[in-house]
């Protein structure tokens, strides 16, 4: 007699298969760091989005008696500026223009540059070499360089910022979408495609973009902090939002000469440029993590 | 004798190597040059030869996803490099190919069901009739739909993987399956299983196999006919069993004694194959075995060998059995 004959089913026990962004969302939830960030960018997006609802003062309504006021005075929880505006709701307001800067430009640079990568990349020939070769021209110069030249050209203001700041990206996006593509163009399983007769289009959508749009994305959630603190920079030099919008880079700029007779409330407008940019680099740390296949 | 299910001719394939700041042609691979296949229907035709020989490049040729410098190929009386796009996508169905890597080979994002099902949507299925399909083909080859269907390939040992490629190339019903090594990166354990599994499949479903590998005793045991290929070219073909029982040309000579042999008998004490097989970039001239040959003669620097007959259905290209020419030393 054996006594060690199992029930069938019970050889057969396995976990209930998760699909891969469920994996991905689970692993996310392990990550306390991730999670911390990602609280924290929520609640830095949720203020910008509210600033009209929730900041306490009218940003540009100063008042002369009142200027360079500390932090904690009455009325205005995180003091005043040079001009007497309320720091917080400045700070509030700065943030829409801020993050509207800093998002836009890479969000346009994701999905332009998306494209060309992938069709440099899936055509490849004479088209990816001048695709590439012309994204290298934009490349050869330093990020700052190129954006304060292109905003200088076309001017100050946002709109300009963001063109200036999205050619800045794109080859950046490029680059990263043409060598995945290349990359996943020679593996087995798009030639297996190919040879059960799938077409460009069916080859694209299921195959290729299924497995690049992860790493693009990633690597695009990277260049948020440098787009903040590029954009930040631009409006600091002058070259970004005109005054007397708030905006974080030219609070900063605006607050420095007065830095010796208060020297907390010039540091505001650096810090929440510190720590949104940090926010971002941790959130796409952890989005990196959480969806690499593992196999 | 019936008509070839596929046949080629005279395939040529040579990749250009660029290089250079105006990336110019600066030299040619020589990677299938002057190939001639026939494969009858219901038979298992092996390829076998050394790493870059290229065997996969001829696989690639015969179905055309490379296409080739030179020479035409047959699918069923069709000239198959002359089938217009829409006609070529209703001639894949009938020629699938297995691949060697099964860790390549898988989309990493669509569950083994979605891969399986994917080749007859292209093919114009409504999703669930070619999920149900799927299911029913992965059960075949050995894997529970239920349990395995949504899962995705990273969690599958490699096994299980080769045989969801399996369950694949077989899904649009083909009539000739390309199986390019696809047992070389298994256990050995394993390797047994899967081959098995392709030979009922085979009977099953009436196939006709093209198997390549570098392994002769794998292509011993599944093949009916064998070519060997050396440096981009065929050096010998004929029955499985004329070359095992009498290998001709000096490198299958050698392959066979190289490979390991659980009969004493069959240890045989030909000279063994030395260094590696010379750059494909710049192939020797005549025969491209010589440099490597312990039987070369001057004549084999002059000009490549033609592939002559040595029996009913054995041929070789070497000078050894050209007429006029020594006896071959033993």
């Amino acid at each position: 007699m054996s006594i060690i004959a199992l029930p069938a089913e019970a050889v057969v026990v396995v976990g209930a298969p998760m699909s891969y962004w469920r994996t991905v969302a689970w692993r996310l939830s392990r990550d306390g760091a991730t999670l911390g960030a990602g609280l924290l960018l929520l609640l830095v997006v949720l203020s910008a989005v509210l600033a009209p609802w929730i900041s306490p003062h009218d940003p540009n309504a100063g008042s002369i008696r009142l200027r360079l006021a500390p932090v904690g005075a009455p009325l205005h929880v995180l003091g005043t500026d040079e001009q007497g505006r309320d720091m917080l709701s400045r700070l509030l307001w700065g943030g829409r223009m801020t993050l509207l800067a800093g998002l836009t430009p890479v969000v346009v640079a994701f999905a332009l540059g998306t494209m060309l990568g992938v069709v440099a990349g899936y055509v490849g020939g004479i088209t990816n070499t001048l695709v590439m070769r012309t994204m290298d021209v934009f490349y050869a110069f330093p990020a700052v360089l190129l954006a304060i030249a292109i905003s200088g050209a076309l001017g100050p203001g946002l709109p300009n910022t963001l063109i200036s700041l999205s050619v800045v990206f794109i080859p950046r996006v490029v680059r990263v979408a043409e060598s995945a593509t290349v990359q996943v163009k020679g593996l087995e399983y798009v030639a297996a495609a190919r040879a059960s007769g799938a077409g460009v289009l069916q080859i694209l959508r299921y195959h290729l973009l299924a497995n690049i749009l992860g790493p693009v994305l990633v690597f695009a959630s990277t260049q948020v902090s440098l787009s903040i603190i590029l954009a930040a920079g631009l409006s600091f030099l002058g070259l970004g939002v005109t005054p007397p919008a708030a905006e974080w880079g030219l609070m900063l700029n605006t607050l420095r000469q007065s830095i010796y007779v208060n020297a907390v409330v010039p540091a505001l407008p650096g810090l929440a440029i510190f720590v949104t940019s940090m926010a971002f680099n941790l959130v796409s740390d952890g989005l990196r993590d959480a969806m690499e296949i593992r196999a | 004798m019936s008509v070839a299910l596929l046949e080629a001719r005279g395939l040529r394939k040579h990749f250009p190597l660029r290089g250079g700041v105006l990336q110019r042609t600066q030299s040619w691979v020589r990677a299938v040059d002057e190939v001639a296949v026939e494969v009858r229907a219901g038979e298992t035709v092996g390829i076998v030869g050394e790493s870059g020989c290229g065997k996969s490049t001829l696989a690639r040729l015969l179905l055309r996803l490379v296409e080739p410098d030179a020479g035409r190929v047959w699918f069923d009386g069709e000239d198959v490099l002359r089938a217009l796009p829409s006609r070529m996508k209703r001639l894949r169905r009938d020629m699938q190919l297995v691949f060697q890597d099964p860790y390549a080979s898988l989309n990493p994002r669509l569950t083994i069901e979605d891969a399986v099902a994917f080749s007859l949507l292209v093919h114009g299925a409504r999703r669930a009739e070619a999920r149900e399909k799927a299911r029913v083909l992965l059960g075949r080859v050995g894997l529970d739909p239920r349990l395995y269907g949504r899962r995705y390939p990273h969690e599958l040992s490699g096994g299980q993987r080769q045989r969801v490629n399996i369950a694949r190339a077989l899904v649009l019903d083909p009539k000739l399956l390309l199986l390019d090594e696809p047992v070389s990166a298994l256990d050995k354990s394993v390797q047994a299983q899967v081959l098995n599994l392709l030979q009922e499949l085979k009977a099953e479903r009436a196939l006709t196999y093209v198997f390549i590998s570098h392994d002769l005793n794998v292509i011993e045991y599944v093949s009916d006919r064998v070519l060997v290929m050396y440096l981009g070219q065929v050096v010998e073909s004929g029955t499985a069993d004329a070359l095992a029982e009498s290998p001709k040309h000096p490198y299958t000579q050698a392959l066979y004694a190289s490979a390991p042999s659980m009969d004493p008998d069959r240890r045989m004490e030909r000279p063994p194959i030395a260094g590696d097989p010379p750059n494909p970039i710049n192939p020797p001239s005549g025969c491209r075995f010589r440099t490597r040959c312990a039987y070369a003669m001057p004549r084999c620097a002059e000009a490549p060998p033609a592939l002559l007959p040595v029996g009913a259905t054995h041929e070789v290209a070497c000078y050894l059995y050209a007429v006029g020419a020594a006896p071959m030393p033993s």
